[in-house]
Parts: C-alpha cells; sequence; structure tokens
C-alpha cells in the first residue's frame, strides 16, 4: 500500500506570544490516502482554517508531525514550503481571482507556476479546463462580470488544472445558493476523481456530506473520525 | 518559439491596464515631473549656450585676454602690443583683434535708451565667422555702419522690418549711424542685444577707449601645429598682463562666472522638485496598486509564486510607468521649449544626452518608489486568504 499523502501525528498549534499564548489545535492525528474525498465540519471557531493552512504549508507548522507528499512540514524552510504550495490546489471560501486578469488568464497563472509546461499551449490548456466546469463561454470574461456562482467555478478550474495531488477547500460553497452549491462540489469530486486527487473539503454545508467518503468531525481543535457507513 | 519569460501572463502590465483612469493620472504626473525637469535642465542648457554663442563664431586658435577676465560682456582690454607680440613665436600665422563694450541704442519706435553689446571688428580680418556678416564688410569699412542682431530683444524696435525698406538712420551713445544689415547671435545673460561695427566706427562711438588698448586677442595657428604646446611658449614668454586660453578655457571660464552666480543652483532645486514630484506620484499610484490587490497578491503567494516573483512585477510596474510617462513628458517638454523660444528668444534645442539623462532619472525616480512600496507588498500574507 502507498504511503498516506497526508500523515499527521500529535500535531499541536498556539496562537500569540507569551501570556497571551492560546492552544488551538491539540494532539491532532489524521491520515488520508491518496484518492479520498474527506469532508471536515465542526463549530465556528474550532480551528478547521488553522488546520486546512497547516497542511497547504500557508504557515509554519510549531509542534508535532506533519507531513505532506513526505515532505514534514514542521520546520521546513521557505523553499519548502513554496514546493508544496505549488504541488496542492487550492479553493478559498472567498475565490480571491485576480482582478485585473479574465477567467482564462487567472487559470493560466496556475500552470505558469511550473515551468516544465510553460511551453505547451497554455490558453488551450485553460480553456479546455473552463469547459469543464462549464465557463466555455465566459474564457475571456473578468471576474467583476461573473456570478459568484461562476467565480468559484473559475477557482476550481485555477485549482485542478496543474493535477494537483492534493486539494484544500475551505467552505467553497458557503456564498453560494442550494443550486450551484451543489453544482460546484459535483464539478470538484468529478475532476477530482478523474485526476486520482485528494480532497479534504471543510464545510458547514449539510446538503453536501453525501460526496464524501469519510467525514471528520472538529470541536474545540480537537479531531474526531467519523467513520461513514 | 518564444523565450520563457514572453510566454508568461504580463502581470505588471495587465494590472496597470486594468486602472486605466489610475493609469492615465500616473502617466500625467510622471509627464509633468519630467517637464518640470526637460524646462530646467533645457533653460539652463540654452543659458550657457547663449552666454558662449559669441565665443564659439570666434576665428581663433588661442584666446588672448585680460588676466581678469571672468566675462566677455564686461572685459577689461589689454595692450595690443601682446598680440603682435605673438606674431614672432613658432606656430602662429596671424592674428586679430576685437573691441567690446556696451553703448546705448535709441528704439527708433519708443525713442527708448537701451543697453547694447557693440562688437568692433576689422572689415579687413572679420573676428567672427558669421557668414550672414561677410557681404557687409565692404559697407562696414564706411564710417558709422553697423550690423544688427535679428534675434535681439524686441526693445530694440522692429529693425528688422524696418531694414526691408531700406537702410536705417538709429541713435548709438547719441551719435547717429546707419544700419546696413542683419546677422543673428542673440540674446543672453550679458546682452539684450548685439550690433557689430568697425573698428574705426566702433573708437568714433566710445571715444575714451584708446586704439591700441583692445578686448580679445585672436591668435590662428598654422594647421597640425598643438595649441597646447604654443599656448605654454606664449604663457611663459608674454608678460603676464595677459592669459592665452583656448577657446575652450575661454568659454568655461564665461560659464563657471555665470554658474556662480547661484543660477546652477536654482535650476538644479527645480530639477530636485521635479524628481521630488515624480517620486511622491509614483509611490501613490504603486502603494494604492498593492493595497487594493493586496489579497490577491497573497492568492498568489498561497499558490506558490516567491516574493521575488512579485516583487519583479511591482519592479516591472515601476519601469513600464517610467517608460510611458517618459513619452508624454517629452513631446510636452518641446513644445514648452517651443512657447519659452517665442517669449525669451533663449533657442532651447532638445539633446539626445539631456533626454537620455531625463529618462535616467525617470527610471530612477520610478524603481525608488517601486522600492518603497515594495515593504507593503511583503505584508501580503497567505495565511490570512483563507
Ligand atoms: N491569526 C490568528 N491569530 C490569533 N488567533 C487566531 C488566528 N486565526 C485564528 N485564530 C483563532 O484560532 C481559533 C480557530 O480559528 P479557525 O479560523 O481555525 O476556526 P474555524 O474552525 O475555521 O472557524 P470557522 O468555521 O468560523 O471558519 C479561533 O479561536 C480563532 O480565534
Ligand atoms: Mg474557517
Amino acid at each position: 500500500m502507498q504511503p498516506p499523502v497526508i500523515s499527521i501525528h500529535k500535531l499541536n498549534h498556539y496562537f500569540g506570544e507569551g501570556t497571551l499564548r492560546k492552544q488551538v489545535l491539540f494532539n491532532i492525528n489524521l491520515e488520508i490516502q491518496a484518492g479520498e474525498i474527506v469532508i471536515m465540519t465542526g463549530p465556528s471557531g474550532s480551528g478547521k482554517t488553522t488546520l486546512l493552512t497547516l497542511m497547504g504549508g500557508l504557515r509554519s507548522a510549531q509542534e508535532g508531525s506533519l507531513k505532506i507528499l513526505n515532505q514534514e512540514m514542521c520546520g521546513a524552510n521557505k523553499r519548502q514550503l513554496i514546493e508544496i504550495r505549488r504541488n496542492v490546489g487550492y479553493i478559498f471560501q472567498a475565490h480571491n481571482l485576480m482582478t485585473f486578469l479574465t477567467a482564462k488568464q487567472n487559470v493560466r497563472m496556475s500552470l505558469e507556476l511550473h515551468d516544465e509546461m510553460i511551453n505547451q499551449d497554455l490558453d488551450a490548456k485553460a480553456i479546455a479546463m473552463l469547459k469543464a466546469v462549464g465557463l466555455g463561454d465566459r474564457v475571456d470574461y473578468y471576474p467583476e462580470k461573473l456570478s459568484g456562482g461562476q467565480k468559484q467555478r473559475v477557482a476550481i478550474a485555477r485549482a485542478l488544472i496543474s493535477y494537483p495531488k492534493i486539494v484544500l477547500a475551505d467552505e467553497p460553497t458557503a456564498a453560494l445558493d442550494k443550486k450551484s452549491g451543489r453544482d460546484v462540489v459535483e464539478i470538484m469530486q468529478k475532476l477530482v476523481k478523474e485526476q486520482g486527487s485528494t480532497i479534504l473539503l471543510v464545510t458547514h454545508d449539510n446538503r453536501i456530506l453525501d460526496i464524501a467518503d469519510r467525514i471528520l468531525y472538529m470541536e474545540d481543535g480537537c479531531l474526531v473520525d467519523k467513520q461513514l457507513v | 518559439m518564444l523565450p520563457k519569460w514572453l510566454r508568461r501572463t504580463p502581470l505588471a502590465w495587465r494590472q496597470l491596464l486594468k486602472e486605466k483612469t489610475r493609469l492615465l493620472v500616473a502617466l500625467a504626473g510622471i509627464g509633468f515631473a519630467d517637464m518640470l525637469i526637460f524646462v530646467q535642465l533645457g533653460l539652463l542648457d540654452s543659458l550657457f549656450d547663449s552666454a558662449t554663442k559669441s565665443h564659439q563664431n570666434l576665428q581663433a586658435d588661442l584666446v588672448l585676454i585680460n588676466p581678469q577676465f571672468q566675462t566677455l560682456f564686461y572685459v577689461k582690454n589689454f595692450p595690443r602690443e601682446r598680440l603682435l607680440q605673438t606674431l614672432s613665436y613658432d606656430g602662429v600665422v596671424s592674428v586679430r583683434s576685437l573691441y567690446v563694450d556696451t553703448a546705448q541704442w535709441r528704439s527708433p519706435e519708443t525713442l527708448l535708451n537701451r543697453g547694447i553689446l557693440v562688437w568692433g571688428i576689422d572689415p579687413a580680418n572679420p573676428a567672427f565667422n558669421f557668414p550672414e556678416v561677410n557681404p557687409y564688410l565692404d559697407q562696414l569699412k564706411q564710417l558709422d555702419r553697423v550690423l544688427f542682431d535679428r534675434a535681439s530683444r524686441p526693445e530694440y524696435g522692429p529693425i528688422a522690418d524696418l531694414l526691408q525698406q531700406g537702410p536705417l538712420t538709429a541713435q548709438v551713445n547719441d551719435q547717429t549711424v546707419q544700419t546696413i544689415g542683419l546677422f543673428t547671435l542673440g540674446a543672453s545673460f550679458g546682452a539684450d542685444g548685439n550690433i557689430i561695427t568697425s573698428d574705426s566706427t566702433f573708437l568714433k562711438l566710445f571715444p575714451q577707449r584708446q586704439p591700441n588698448q583692445i578686448n580679445v586677442g585672436l591668435i590662428q595657428l598654422q594647421p597640425g601645429v598643438d595649441p597646447q604646446a604654443v599656448q605654454a611658449q606664449l604663457q611663459a614668454g608674454l608678460p603676464n598682463d595677459v592669459n592665452v586660453l583656448t577657446p575652450e578655457e575661454f568659454a568655461q571660464i564665461e560659464i563657471n562666472y555665470w554658474e556662480s552666480g547661484g543660477i546652477g543652483f536654482i535650476f538644479g532645486l527645480g530639477v530636485v522638485v521635479g524628481f521630488i514630484v515624480g517620486i511622491v506620484i509614483v509611490y501613490q499610484i504603486l502603494y494604492s496598486d498593492v493595497s487594493d490587490h493586496l489579497p490577491e497578491y497573497a492568492t498568489l503567494k498561497a499558490m506558490g509564486y516567491s516574493d521575488r516573483y512579485l516583487l519583479t512585477v511591482l519592479m516591472q510596474e515601476a519601469l513600464l510607468l517610467a517608460a510611458l510617462g517618459f513619452i508624454p513628458g517629452f513631446l510636452l517638454s518641446l513644445g514648452l521649449y517651443q512657447i519659452t523660444y517665442m517669449a525669451t528668444l533663449l533657442p532651447i534645442a532638445m539633446k539626445l544626452e539631456r533626454a537620455a539623462f531625463v529618462l535616467l532619472l525617470t527610471i530612477i525616480m520610478c524603481s525608488v518608489s517601486g522600492a518603497i512600496a515594495m515593504r507593503k507588498l511583503q505584508s501580503a500574507d497567505p495565511a490570512d486568504v483563507f
């Protein structure tokens, strides 16, 4: 069996310094295998986003062990963090597209990170990806001319186009209505299955729990694993 | 196949183009700063140019002058004998003398007197090489004949127009003279206008002047002779009531004289002000660009773009602004030079070196602003994106 793509042991995390120091993650243990779709829920302020940013290399891990794609993130240097970021696809709650780039150019930015791709036809790839998320007729639109669901789909295209081994998504449907939220999740599920990626999705939305292979529950900085039947 | 950097999305360019109004304001600001700098430098250049215009038109390989010489407009005289002595030195072919003094010219229109610079030349052996003057040399030999500088200030009267109806009677130092033709020299710091006369007319206009006391001695050397060697010999051989100068030294002393009056400082200040205005404007633009797009920069960092890459984008933006802002600044300056010329009759030419210098200043200006704005960019924290 392959080693897990995410492997966490006795991870603790603190915010603040000195007397203001406050622990937000307590003794997290978690393994996620390649190809799994995992959903994480839990009350607000329980530490879900914190855990996700640690996994994505956006924050430095402090205590314990956090291995992403076999790279130990605890004590990793800036270069190693950047390297991990390039191998993880992010879908942000607020889509954070570049307002001065069109949908196509936004998606391209993700490909341009990889030097080995730069000589391929990036535009064609970006357009194909936008078609896959149902935006074939919006490739040259600026984000301000797209609806919330359309923007979120551009963000998904951007996160998935470079075939990341891990996709991290933080409440990707929070800003969407029921129908478009469902659409977005189904597109993600389909693309991830095609690409064989692993996905970890944070959500408060009960209506999408059914796409998960496994559901995690976070409460007060502790992780509770609930196996799905 | 395109090089790698050309295949990437030009972020700097896209970002500038997205906010068209902001871009236009930035370009107007940089253009304005550049224009300020261009006008200051141009005026300074042109003032020095016009102050040495007469020097540049003298036919001389070496110049003999009173040791106290600072400016040609108030130059003391020295014995003509010294000039004749140089003829006995090896390499000296011929000499010419020149009288200079300020007279009062009465405008035929307003009848008001105004100081004008009078150049007394030997018509048989003229000190200047103005092609326009040559046809008049024979007529100048007659007494009370003058040539008028058409680039003099208009306060002297519409002389050029009046001359079309034939020779014009004028009053110089309360004596009646005939203006028989025109030449072009131009106004400058020291003189609002110029006239050329023969040496005899000059001495008649200035009765207190001694014929054997001249203002400038011009020495012509044999072709191929090293002027510096002859200069050293003359300086050593002649009594020290005269100085021997190369034409370049001659002009440089004149420039130093006007520079020491603080003119260089005043114009330099104008350049510095323009430069600072530019920095402030570009900084404002880049800073608000970065602030507005901070979450987007943080997103790029979260995707795996390095700080260095984003700093490069910011610097590209700064350089693009520099290049684009320089163009309107340059064009506006050309127009302003023309307006200045019409107002002051000081011809200001656009010089390649000046344009290159201002472009360089603009690039420095924008890079400095970019460097300050970078501090803001570094505060974009990818952990805040989620
Ligand atoms: N940068 C920070 N500095 C200090 N404390 C922080 C910081 N970010 C988060 N926290 C604290 O850490 C705890 C966990 O926050 P986190 O954002 O991980 O919660 P969450 O589970 O994602 O909540 P939500 O569902 O509302 O998004 C909270 O108590 C929060 O106040
Ligand atoms: Mg959160």
